[in-house]
Parts: structure tokens; sequence; C-alpha cells
């Protein structure tokens, strides 16, 4: 069987693809095209059976797909692609640096005569630590514990959610350790409490992507309903289709009421409609792939959303 | 406000049809109100003050236009008739209006007369597509003066902006200072300067869309007419 690729933005004759059989697959497909094409790594195609139709999927077949022995498949760049996980890094490793160089009062940001003189303020050693962590926190669950469906991603989303990250991690930085700083109004309850919640909050985080990927035994292809484990904090499950979402939610905040931050609260928003948005559409998905899928359960919020 | 209209509700036509008449109506008041203060005092000076009530009026009306693309009344993109509108109100009520300083500078002129025959083209334009016309001078009209004044737009935002800076931050307008119980603070001069990258990165990119557009329009298939901005 032959197939031709044909450029979908004008159509011309990119190359012919021989030998090929009914079981040959998008995947097999795109090794092919690569070597005759060594620019065009895999992961940067994506072919369809229309200039402007659904891109296929790397397991579909030829015989799947209906195409004919003198069968046209449409080519598509993708442009240069980067790995999730090293989006992630990147994005992650900005905010974790340039908080503590707010924190540390790097010169060029609050003048010299607080040049490397951080609050004595607890609270913002206390915020300093909380931010650090979290981030840490995400940067060790990239390398050992996500397990990342698609592979890769357009670069242009490095800079566009590197540029998300960073501005906003130094926007609530700047304030937060600023000289004029005020301090929270009930004080030490304040901070006490919305540090515990925050504690408490990036548990579940925590557990629940652990959750998630112990879902399914590694070269399994099996697909399972998350549900409530032994962990105590995995009984959110029960109530929501997202909880890691909702307790990030949580721990920023809780952050926000622990600094006293406009900027934090404004960040715990941005994100949370972010993750409403993510988490509705795994809530959709989860009910069309399982049928018996809990009525009972929201996206996010239990009970509201 | 276009209308490729497959299913016409006749009160939603003639809304449309009303609007479009009457902004084309309004920028061409502001269009003779431009040219008389030329004519009559040869300078720039007192001109934003001559025109101020109707740019004020008919450029915030439209807003509407933003409300016409969410409801589906007209076949645009709400973001970008939001992005499109939301600039040129931001300019004129958070610029030019408070801004008492920045009104007699060259750039308002420029902005003026850039946005002046953009609209009264753009409008009637509209108003012809809703009557079932296509009159293929309007159309070479939208879809070449932009190369002039687009850019001439632009230059005329930017140095409103700029001569705006150093009174912003002798006022403090628009600003809130630290200490204060949310620990916020806002620089209302250093929110204008941001502007500036913004333009950098967009300008050229609609700049080259609106190229793009005019080919598509101008190929003689002018029913493939899609709101550009």
């Amino acid at each position: 069987m032959e197939l031709q690729i044909l450029h979908s933005k004008n159509k011309s004759k990119m190359c012919a693809l021989q030998r090929l059989s009914s079981a040959t697959t998008v995947r097999d497909i795109k090794e092919l095209f690569h070597k005759q094409n060594p620019k065009f790594y895999p992961s940067r195609q994506s072919y369809r059976l229309e200039p402007r139709s659904k891109s296929l999927k790397d397991s579909d077949t030829l015989g799947s797909l209906d195409l004919s022995s003198d069968g046209v498949l449409y080519f598509k760049d993708l442009g240069t692609q980067l790995g999730w996980s090293t989006v992630f890094y990147f994005e992650y490793a900005g905010p974790l640096v340039l908080y503590l160089m707010f924190y540390s009062r790097l010169p060029f940001i609050y003048g010299e005569e607080y040049a490397y003189k951080p609050s004595s303020a607890d609270v913002v050693k206390i915020a300093a630590v909380c931010h650090t962590v979290h981030y840490a926190k995400r940067l060790l669950e990239t390398k050992f514990v996500h397990r990342f469906s698609h592979g890769t991603m357009p670069i242009r989303n490095l800079f566009k959610n590197c540029s998300y990250y960073w501005t906003f991690a130094a926007w609530l930085a700047y304030f937060i350790n600023h000289p004029l700083y005020t301090l929270p109004m009930y004080g030490d309850v304040q901070v006490d409490m919305a540090l515990g919640c925050f504690i408490f909050c990036e548990l579940g985080n925590l557990f629940i992507h652990l959750a998630l990927k112990n879902l399914r035994a590694p070269g399994s292809t099996e697909r399972k309903i998350p549900l409530p484990t032994k962990n105590p904090f995995t009984l959110l499950f029960a109530l929501v289709s997202c909880p890691n979402y909702t307790y990030e939610v949580g721990a920023w905040v809780s952050f926000a009421v622990m600094t006293q931050s406009l900027v934090g609260l404004l960040f715990a928003s941005v994100g949370f409609m972010q993750m409403a948005v993510w988490a509705l559409g795994k809530h959709r998905s989860y009910h069309k792939e399982f049928r018996q899928y809990p009525r009972s359960r929201k996206a996010i919020i239990p009970f509201i959303l | 406000m276009s209308s490729n209209a497959k299913k016409t509700n006749p009160v939603a036509q003639a809304w449309l049809i009303l609007y479009n008449v009457a902004m084309t109506a309004g920028w061409s008041v502001i269009g003779i109100g431009i040219v008389n203060h030329f004519i009559k005092h040869g300078t720039n000076k007192g001109l934003y003050h001559q025109v101020e009530r109707q740019l004020l009026f008919f450029q915030t009306s439209a807003i509407l236009e933003i409300l016409h693309a969410i409801v589906g009344l007209v076949r645009s993109n709400a973001i970008f008739t939001f992005l499109q509108v939301f600039s040129r109100v931001g300019i004129v009520w958070a610029v030019i209006w408070p801004v008492v300083e920045v009104q007699d500078n060259i750039g308002v002129p420029m902005l003026l007369i850039a946005w002046t025959i953009t609209e009264i083209i753009r409008y009637l334009f509209y108003t012809f597509i809703l009557l079932g016309i296509t009159p293929r001078f309007i159309l070479w009209l939208r879809y070449t003066l932009f190369i002039i004044l687009y850019p001439l737009g632009v230059t005329g935002e930017t140095l409103t902006i700029y001569n705006s800076l150093e009174p912003v931050r002798e006022s403090g307008l628009y600003s809130i200072r630290l200490p204060n119980v949310f620990n916020f603070a806002v620089d209302y001069h250093i929110v204008l300067m941001c502007t500036f990258p913004i333009y950098l990165i967009f300008f050229p990119q609609l700049y080259c869309h609106m190229f793009a557009q005019r080919k598509k329009a101008l190929k003689g298939d002018s029913s493939s007419e899609k709101k550009s901005n």
C-alpha cells in the first residue's frame, strides 16, 4: 500500500511512503517520514485525513482510517516541541529563585538602604519557606511522580507559561518582602491558622498526585476511576473529580490570608479559574469514559462546581 | 457590524443598521469638527476640547460591539472585539480625558485623524453590507487606507501615552501607595509604561494580519469579508 503525504497548507507533495499495510499506525508513518525528513522529528508531525480536519492519533492504523490504496494524508508541522517535564522545570524553577531574590532583598529591588537585609517578621520568613517548599515540591513531583500522557508541547508554551508564573511570582514576592509590608491584622492567630491550612492543602495535593500515579501499574493501559484510598486526604475523591486542584486552590488562598496579600488572592483567583476549566474538562471526560462514574461528584468544589 | 446573515432576524437587522448609521454619522461629526478646528485655528491646540463630547460618546458606544459579538448578533470574535474596544476606550478615558496636560500633544490629532477616517469607512461599509450592497470602492478604502492610518494611529497613541507619563507620575493619578492593609500598590505610570512592549509585540502581528485580510478581501471575492479587528 502506498501513501502520499501532502502539506495541509498548500497541498504540495511532500513525499510518498511505500510498502505499508493496513496495520501500519500513524506512529509508524511519523517514524518513516522522519527518516526521509530528519528535520521533522515525530512529535512535531501531525496528520489529518483532510487539510483542516482533526489530528489523527498515533495509535490509529491505516486500516481503521478507511484509506484507499492511493491514499493521501495531510501533514502539519506543529513547530518546535518540548517535553512537558522540560517546560515544568523551567516554569517552576523561576518562581522558586525569584521569590528568594526578593526575600533576600537584592539591592536593585528595594534600594541600597535595605540591601541584603531580609525582614525580621516571622510571617515573612514563613512565607518564604512556604513558597519555596511549594515549588520545590512541584519540581520533585515533575521528576518523580507525574506521568504525562502527551509527550510534548509547542515551544511557545514555554514562553507563555514562564511569563505567567515568573511575573506573578515576582509581583507576589515584591509586596510581601517590601520594607513597607503591613503585618496581618489578626496577628499570630491569622498566620498560624492559615499556615496550618496551607500545610494541610500541600499534603493533600501531594497525596492526590501519588494516588493518581498509583492508579495504574507501570506498563498497564488499564483506565480506572480514582477512588479514596487508605489515606484520609484522598477522601476528597468522594466529592470531586480533581481534588488535586481543590487542594491547590486551598493552599494559595491560605497563603494569601497568611500574608494578607491582595496579589496572593489575585494569584489564587486566576489559578482557580484556569484549574476550574481543566477540572470541568477532566470531569466531563471521566463521565464520557465510565458509564458508572459517581453522579454525586463535582469537578473541583465539593457540592458546588 | 458585519453580518453575513443567513437567518436574518429583522429586529436584529434593523438594530444593526441603526447602530452602524448612527456611528457613521457620529464619527462624521467628529471628522467635521476636526476639519473645522484646523481651518479656524490652524493648530491642534484645543482640538481635543472641541471634539471631546462627541469622541467620548461615540468611542464609548463601541462597547456595544462587544455585546453584539458575545450575543452572536454579529460574526466577530468577542475577544478580539473586546481587546480592540478596550484599548480605544482605555486611551480615551484613562489617558486623554484625565490627563489634561496631554490633550494638546501632537499625538492627539494623529490618533483622532486615524480613528475618524477608519471608523467612518468601517461603519459605512457595515451599513452597506447590511443593506445587501458591497460597494467595491468602500471595500478598497477599508483595506487600503489602513496601510497609512494604522501606523499613524499607533504612533499617535504611543506618543500620547508617552507624554502622559510625567504628569501621571507627578500627580499620582490612579495610584495606590504603600503601606496599606492589603499590601498592594499600583503605580499608574508603570502600568502606562507597560503598554509600550504590548504595542511593540502586537502592532507588527496585527499589521501583517491586515495585509493578509486585504489580499483575501480584494481578491474579487468580497463576500469573504470577515471582521478583521
